[in-house]
C-alpha cells in the first residue's frame, strides 16, 4: 500500500502474520479501517480474533507484516514512540479488567493522573462525568467487586474513554450481557462514534451487534488460517461469495431468497 | 478533532442580560493539557441572587474541546437543575449537546452513592473485634470441616483425585529439597562455628557434635523446615485455592456434589503430613553434615570421632520427638494455607492478602505449637 493510501485510513494492516512460537494463528491479513468506522473482527471461536486485537493494541508483536496508525508504523518504531501512539487508544477488555484494588473513580483517574497535569478535583469530575455517560452516575466510590458484571463492563468502557481516545477497542463487549443491556451498549457505542468521531474496533460474534452497528468488518477463518472476507457486514450477509461467511452471518440457516439466487 | 499545533487560550465570559438571562460565552481551546479558566467562580455566579431566569450558551468562538468542557457543562447543568433554572443547550456544539444529554440520561439511583464517613475510635475497635471473632469462627469451622473430611478419608468415602495427591507430594517434597538442603546445611555450619568457638575455650570442642545433633534433631530441623514450608508451600496453597475461589472453581466442584474440602484440601494436607517428617529427617542429616564440615575445619578432630560423638549424643527419643513436632508443624502449615485460601475474598487483592495471611499465620502457629510441645516434652521428661 502506498503512503498516501495509508494516511487516508486510520488503521492499515498489511500482510500481518500472527503466531505463538511455531503455532500459526493467521497469515497474510490485509485490511484497512477508515476514520469513524465501526470495524468488526468476526469469525468462529479460536480463529484468532482476540489475538488480532492484541496485535493492534500492542500486547503482542506480529510474526510478520505491518500495522499502521495513520501512516505511522506501529511496530517499526521505538518503544517510547509506540507508547505515545498507545495513549490515543482506549481498550475495553472482555471482563472489564478493572483494577480491583481501586474504586471506579480511581480506575478512570489513573491514566489522567499519569499523563495529564489535571488536579485531583478535576480528575474526579472527569471520572464522575465518564461514569454518567455510561449510566453509572453516583458509583464513583464503588470497588469493582461490589458491582454487577454488566456494570463492570460499562465501568470498563468509562475507563477506556478516560483519555478521550481516537480509537476504542472492544473485546467481546456484549459477552455476558442480557439482550437489553447489550442493545444499550450498542446504542452507546453508536452515540459515542457520532458525537466524538471515534474510530471503533470490535471483536464480537454477536450477530445482533454486528448488523446493528458494524460499518466494516473482517472475517477470520480458523481452518484456512486467513481472512475470508472484508466489507460491510450486511453486504457480506447478502452478497458474499464465500459459503462459510454466509453461513456464519445467517447462523448456518441458508435463507430461501439467497439459496434461490444461487 | 483536528491537530493544529496552535492553541488559543480558553476563556469564559458570563453576562447577565437585563431580561434575567445568563449568557455563558466559552471560547478558545478547552483541552486537558492547556490552561483553562476557573470554572468554580462561574458556577457560583449562577446561583447569585436574584436567580437568572434562564441559562444560555454562546460557543461561536469555541475552538477544540474535550472532556474538560463537558465536565464544566455537567457542573453547570447540575447546579441549574438544583436551582430549577431552565438551561437552553442550543448554543452548544451538537456533539456537546448529545454528550450532555447522554450524561444525564440515566438519573442517579437513589441511595446508590456511598456515604463516606470516618469511624470514631470506639467503632473502629468494635469493628476490629467483630472481624477477629468472625475470623476465629471461620478458622474453627474450617478445622471442624477438615476433621470431618479426615473422618471420611478413614472410612474410604472421601473423593479426590489420586493424581492430585502425587502432584502435591512432588511439589511439597521433591521440589522443596533444594531450599531445605541449602538452609539446613548452612544452619548446621553456623551452629558448629558458634559452638566450636565457645567450647574450645574449655577444651570441649568435641561437644560441638552434641550441640549440632541434639539441637537440630530435637528442635531446629522441624522448625526451619516448617517455616520454609509455610513460606513456600503454604503460600502456594493459599494462592491456588484463593484463585480457584475467585474463578468460581470451588463453586463448580460443589455443584458436581464434590466437597471442596475433600477434593482440594485433603490431598494437600496428606501431602504435607507425609512430607514434613521426611524433609525434617533429611534436614537433620544435612545439618549434621554441615556441622561436621565446620568442626573439621576449626577443630582438631576426625570424621570418625565426630560421627561417634553424634551417635552417642542423639537418643531415639530426640529423633521421634523432633519428627512428631514436624508432623504437627506440617498440619499447622496446611491449616494456615488452606484456611486462608478457602476464606479468600473475590478479587486479585484478596488473593494477595490470603497468601500473606497464610505465611504469617503458618509461622505463628508453628512457633506457638513449638512452645506448647516443648513444655509438654519437658513435663513428660522426653
Amino acid at each position: 500500500m502506498v503512503e498516501a493510501e495509508r494516511s487516508e485510513n486510520h488503521i492499515s494492516v498489511e500482510d500481518l502474520t500472527m503466531a505463538y512460537g511455531d503455532f500459526l494463528i493467521q497469515r497474510d491479513l490485509n485490511f484497512a479501517v477508515r476514520r469513524g468506522d465501526i470495524f468488526i473482527i468476526m469469525g468462529g471461536s479460536g480463529c484468532g480474533k482476540s489475538t488480532l486485537l492484541r496485535h493492534l493494541i500492542g500486547l503482542q508483536r506480529p510474526a510478520k507484516g505491518q500495522v499502521f496508525y495513520d501512516a505511522d508504523s506501529f511496530w517499526q518504531c521505538s518503544d517510547a514512540e509506540r507508547d505515545l501512539m498507545k495513549r490515543r487508544f482506549g481498550v475495553l477488555f472482555q471482563s472489564g479488567a478493572l483494577w480491583s484494588s481501586m474504586t471506579l473513580a480511581e480506575n478512570i483517574g489513573l491514566p489522567l493522573r499519569q499523563y495529564t497535569q489535571l488536579n485531583d478535583a478535576e480528575i474526579r469530575d472527569i471520572a464522575a462525568y465518564k461514569l454518567a455517560l455510561v449510566g453509572l452516575t453516583g458509583f464513583e466510590d464503588y470497588y469493582p467487586n461490589e458491582i454487577s458484571g454488566g456494570m463492570k463492563k460499562r465501568a470498563g468502557l468509562a475507563r477506556a474513554m478516560a483519555m478521550d481516545p481516537d480509537i476504542l477497542f472492544f473485546d467481546e463487549p456484549s459477552a455476558g450481557l442480557d439482550p437489553i443491556s447489550a442493545k444499550l451498549l450498542d446504542d452507546l457505542i453508536l452515540e459515542l462514534r457520532d458525537t466524538l468521531q471515534t474510530t471503533i474496533v470490535i471483536v464480537t460474534h454477536e450477530l445482533a451487534s454486528i448488523f446493528a452497528i458494524g460499518t466494516n468488518s473482517i472475517f477470520l477463518d480458523a481452518e484456512t488460517k486467513t481472512q475470508l472476507a472484508t466489507g460491510n457486514p450486511r453486504e457480506l450477509r447478502d452478497n458474499c461469495a464465500n459459503e462459510k461467511v454466509r453461513a456464519f452471518l445467517w447462523r448456518g440457516i441458508e435463507p430461501v431468497a439467497a439459496s434461490g439466487a444461487k | 478533532m483536528p491537530d493544529s499545533a496552535e492553541t488559543t487560550k480558553a476563556s469564559l465570559l458570563i453576562e447577565r442580560h437585563a431580561s434575567g438571562v445568563l449568557l455563558i460565552q466559552a471560547s478558545g481551546d478547552w483541552l486537558k493539557d492547556a490552561d483553562r479558566p476557573d470554572s468554580a467562580a462561574a458556577i457560583a455566579a449562577l446561583t447569585q441572587q436574584p436567580l437568572p431566569s434562564a441559562i444560555e450558551f454562546d460557543t461561536r468562538s469555541l475552538g477544540r474541546w474535550d472532556t474538560t468542557l463537558m465536565t464544566f457543562l455537567t457542573a453547570v447543568r447540575r447546579r441549574a437543575d438544583e436551582a430549577n433554572i431552565p438551561m437552553d443547550p442550543a448554543g452548544l456544539p451538537a456533539g456537546a449537546q448529545k454528550l450532555l444529554q447522554l450524561a444525564f440520561a440515566v438519573p442517579e439511583r437513589a441511595g446508590a452513592r456511598k456515604v463516606a464517613g470516618h469511624d470514631n475510635l470506639l467503632v473502629k475497635v468494635g469493628k476490629a473485634t467483630q472481624g477477629f471473632l468472625a475470623a476465629s469462627n471461620e478458622l474453627v469451622t474450617f478445622l471442624g470441616e477438615l476433621a470431618l473430611s479426615f473422618g471420611r478419608l478413614f472410612r474410604g468415602k472421601a473423593v479426590f483425585d489420586r493424581a492430585d495427591l502425587l502432584t502435591f507430594l512432588d511439589q511439597a517434597g521433591a521440589q522443596a529439597l533444594g531450599i531445605v538442603s541449602l538452609i539446613s546445611f548452612l544452619i548446621g555450619v553456623i551452629f558448629a562455628f558458634v559452638g566450636a568457638y565457645q567450647m574450645e575455650q574449655f577444651g570441649a570442642g568435641i561437644y560441638v557434635a552434641n550441640l549440632v545433633a541434639v539441637a537440630m534433631v530435637r528442635e531446629m530441623s522441624a522448625i526451619m523446615t516448617g517455616i520454609i514450608m509455610a513460606g513456600r508451600t503454604g503460600a502456594a496453597f493459599a494462592a491456588q485455592l484463593g484463585t480457584m475461589k475467585v474463578n468460581e472453581e470451588t463453586d463448580a466442584l460443589r455443584t458436581l456434589g464434590l466437597n471442596p474440602i475433600d477434593f482440594l484440601v485433603l490431598p494437600r494436607a496428606i501431602a504435607l503430613i507425609i512430607m514434613m517428617p521426611l524433609l525434617t529427617l533429611y534436614a537433620s542429616l544435612l545439618a549434621i553434615a554441615g556441622g561436621m564440615l565446620a568442626a573439621l575445619a576449626m577443630l582438631d578432630i576426625s570424621i570418625v570421632q565426630y560421627l561417634e560423638q553424634t551417635r552417642s549424643a542423639v537418643r531415639l527419643n530426640d529423633l521421634f520427638g523432633g519428627l512428631f513436632k514436624s508432623l504437627v508443624y506440617g498440619i499447622m502449615v496446611t491449616i494456615a494455607g488452606c484456611q486462608q485460601g478457602m476464606a479468600c475474598g473475590n478479587s486479585a487483592q484478596a488473593v494477595g492478602q490470603a497468601t500473606t495471611g497464610a505465611v504469617v499465620m503458618g509461622i505463628l502457629l508453628i512457633v506457638i505449637s513449638a512452645s506448647v510441645l516443648t513444655v509438654i516434652y519437658t513435663v513428660l521428661g522426653i
